[in-house]
């Protein structure tokens, strides 16, 4: 089966308006094409075409929470969102952190009828900070990187280890960066907030003592490290300065980094309970301006479904996490590209390129003798978030009811149309 | 008179209005209820206590109020309940739902639970303690004593000193006290401060001894000694020292009414000639406990009719 993608314009690394023929699994020519030589049209007139998303931090619950989430339940979510590519967390039941564990993830994505599936493995044994998991033999059995995410290593002999022997292998390491004894039981960010809604805070030093180490770390070793969901301002700040003196640290944000504060907290609304917690507008505006100088390399979703009745509870007991597939890229839309923050191609590089490349996964270009991961994207379409509608097992959103720009209208994974 | 809401979660919610309408109301079932005149406003109600944390006296407050009204009261004791089974706290409310309670009267350890409960019952909540969140009815009890005491609650200048980062019944009062117009002053060690306090309207010291210039109330908090352990301050010796109420640090306010909503740690964060003094008017609070009670338990039905 042929697709002809009509009369959009193509975002890559620039705009240009062209029509897209993918056959065979490939993109095989972009330019002027006739309807004629393909067996689906699509007509994108008014739409933009771009490369397939990539996710570099989901969580697909399986094996062991299958209640929340199935690598296929998810992997069939992501393309909604417009992601052809995802990259899952191993704190599962049991943890991927042995080859075993790590095949069966991916012969399970493979099995799935949406994104590829490409799983991460623990930095520890059983996550427990301690010993280092086999990461040598979890990259043979497909694993893209590692990382205890969920728990943060915290003692740091431990971590100065696991960066030095991931080189050996040039797995990039992912740090969830927490200082536990601070953080300590926390449900939210601590501020004025949590303080009218009477709920335990967490201190932004939690986070922000976690990369400090973990760049002192890189440095020191000349290794690299890459901080998950950055959300404060101070941690943007860390981060800008490292880079300027050449550690060879990355790093990336979530939609609700940006999008959201902990406002959204103060009816205990449960699905804006989130680990690291949302914060205030100023680091919303702090992670934005990251964005926009380089500093964050990569949005990500942290997509983290639970099912109804784990998050139907008190605020305190239930579990951290918000869905994010099906609502990243319009979120990222609205929040960034509408509001003049900045262009397409450059949301292309944080939503594809970028995490592709640090997986080292295909990074994929419109064009000739690409694999086709492909999405096309309305950006004048507004729609309104129905939980309740999202396509995920777990419908904990904290973006239910909210309106956002843009909207995902096709998804193409390696020459498949799965919507 | 009556409160149009269905539950009473908390004063952060509620206008300046609705709290002066429970306080009147609260003085006349204060008159029934010291002359012990019992009424019907409450008759074929049912009140029910879910107290998830230990209470003496709000249990029984509330408990002696539902029956001054004339309703039945059910009283749901967690630890034997199946509550211990694993019953979730939803589930819970529904089976009270189910024996057709009328209020549900909730404390719970964690912040926000009597507003989840109220979402998914049909009963009427009342917020009997939420964690760190609020305790509206000891509030509501503090204020009706301070406008006994003061003839209003506008311009009145209140202390509050000790715990106040885990303290529910500093942060209603903080929300009614600001409502109705009073200048409120805290004072704590800065480990017992929540963040951002002062942009709740109040002033912040750190020292007793000067913060109780010219103050018409001075409440003291209970200190719990599991924060000494989690590391806030360095031992109960030196947060006496430090911010307990003493005759010595009440120079500057000798007349001052001494409040404090109990249990109290006598020579702690207050002593006992300060706590049995002329002054005090711990158990005027107590008796002020019930009428608000029940006032607030009369409205919230008849706004159900």
């Amino acid at each position: 089966m042929s697709i002809l993608i009509k009369g959009g314009k193509i975002i890559d690394s620039g705009e240009v308006k062209a029509d897209v023929l993918i056959d065979n699994g490939r993109i095989v020519r972009v330019g002027d094409i006739p309807e004629s030589e393909a067996t689906t049209v699509i007509n994108a007139a008014g739409k933009l075409v771009m490369p397939g998303l990539v996710d570099m931090h989901c969580h697909l619950r399986e094996p062991g929470f299958e209640h929340k989430e199935t690598i296929d339940t998810g992997s069939r979510a992501a393309i909604y969102g417009g992601y052809t590519s995802i990259a899952c967390m191993p704190n599962t039941n049991p943890v991927i952190d042995n080859a075993a564990i790590a095949r069966y993830v991916s012969m399970r994505g493979k099995e799935a009828d949406g994104a590829r599936v490409y799983p991460i493995g623990c930095i520890t044994k059983g996550q427990k900070g301690e010993e280092l998991a086999e990461m040598g033999k979890m990259k043979d059995a497909g694993i893209v990187a590692v990382s205890d995410d969920g728990k943060p290593v915290m003692n740091s002999r431990v971590m100065r280890n696991a960066l030095e022997y991931a080189k050996t292998f040039n797995l990039l390491v992912i740090d969830h960066t927490e200082d536990a004894n601070i953080s300590g039981d926390g449900v939210v960010n601590e501020g004025v907030n949590a303080t009218i809604a009477g709920l335990r805070g967490i201190s932004r030093a939690a986070e922000e003592i976690g990369i400090a180490r973990d760049i002192v770390l890189a440095e020191t070793l000349d290794a690299r490290v890459h901080i998950a969901h950055v959300s404060t301002a101070g941690s943007v700040e860390l981060i800008r300065e490292a880079k300027a003196r050449g550690v060879k640290v990355t790093c990336e944000t979530c939609p609700h980094y940006f999008s959201a504060t902990d406002e959204e907290i103060l009816s205990y609304n449960t699905n804006a309970k989130i680990n690291p917690p949302l914060r205030e507008q100023s680091d919303c505006d702090a992670v934005i301006e990251g964005i926009k100088d380089g500093t964050i390399d990569v949005i990500a979703t942290d997509h983290a479904p639970h099912s109804a009745d784990e998050k139907n509870r008190e605020f305190d007991l239930a579990p951290f996490g918000t869905v994010g597939f099906e609502t990243a890229l319009s979120l990222a839309y609205t929040y960034l590209v509408d509001s003049g923050e900045i262009d397409m191609p450059a949301l292309v590089e944080l939503m594809s390129h970028t995490p592709a490349r640090l997986l080292g996964l295909p990074v994929v270009h419109i064009k000739a003798g690409m694999m086709a991961d492909v999405i096309v994207f309305d950006p004048d379409a507004s729609r309104t978030v129905r939980a309740a509608e999202l396509h995920g097992k777990g419908k904990n959103c904290l973006f239910d009811g909210w309106m956002l720009k843009g909207r995902v209208e096709h998804t193409i994974v390696g020459g498949d149309l799965k919507f | 008179m009556m409160l149009r809401k269905k539950d009473l979660l908390g004063l952060k919610d509620l206008t300046k209005e609705e709290i002066e309408d429970i306080l009147d109301n609260t003085a006349a079932m204060k008159e029934a209820f010291v002359s012990g005149e019992t009424l019907d406003s409450l008759k074929g109600k049912c009140v029910a206590t879910l107290f998830y944390e230990n209470s003496t006296r709000t249990k029984n407050s509330f408990e002696t109020a539902a029956r001054f009204l004339g309703a039945r009261t059910l009283s749901i004791s967690v630890a034997t309940s199946s509550v211990q089974k694993g019953e979730s706290l939803i589930d819970t409310g529904r089976t009270l739902d189910a024996l057709m309670t009328d209020i549900i009267v909730i404390r719970h350890s964690m912040a926000g639970t009597p507003a989840l409960l109220a979402k998914n019952v049909r009963s009427s909540v009342i917020n009997g303690g939420d964690g760190m969140n609020e305790h509206p009815t000891q509030s509501l009890l503090d204020l009706f004593t301070m406008r006994e005491k003061f003839g209003t609650i506008k311009g009145l200048k209140v202390v509050m000193v000790g715990d106040i980062k885990h303290s529910r019944v500093a942060r209603s009062n903080l929300w009614a006290l600001g409502k109705l117009g009073a200048e409120t002053t805290v004072v704590a060690p800065q480990t017992l401060l929540p963040k951002g306090v002062e942009e709740l309207g109040c002033e912040v010291s750190y020292d007793l001894e000067s913060a109780v210039a010219g103050a018409n109330v001075v409440m003291g908090l209970r200190i719990q000694l599991e924060r000494q352990k989690a590391g806030l301050f360095p031992s109960i010796s030196e947060y006496g020292d430090e911010f307990g109420i003493t005759r010595d640090k009440l120079v500057a306010c000798p007349d001052a009414l001494i409040m404090h909503p109990g249990p109290v740690n006598r020579g702690i964060e207050i002593t006992s000639e300060i706590t049995d003094g002329a002054n005090s008017v711990i158990n005027e609070q107590v008796t002020n406990g019930v009428a608000v009670r029940m006032a607030v338990m009369d409205m919230l039905m008849s706004d159900a009719v």
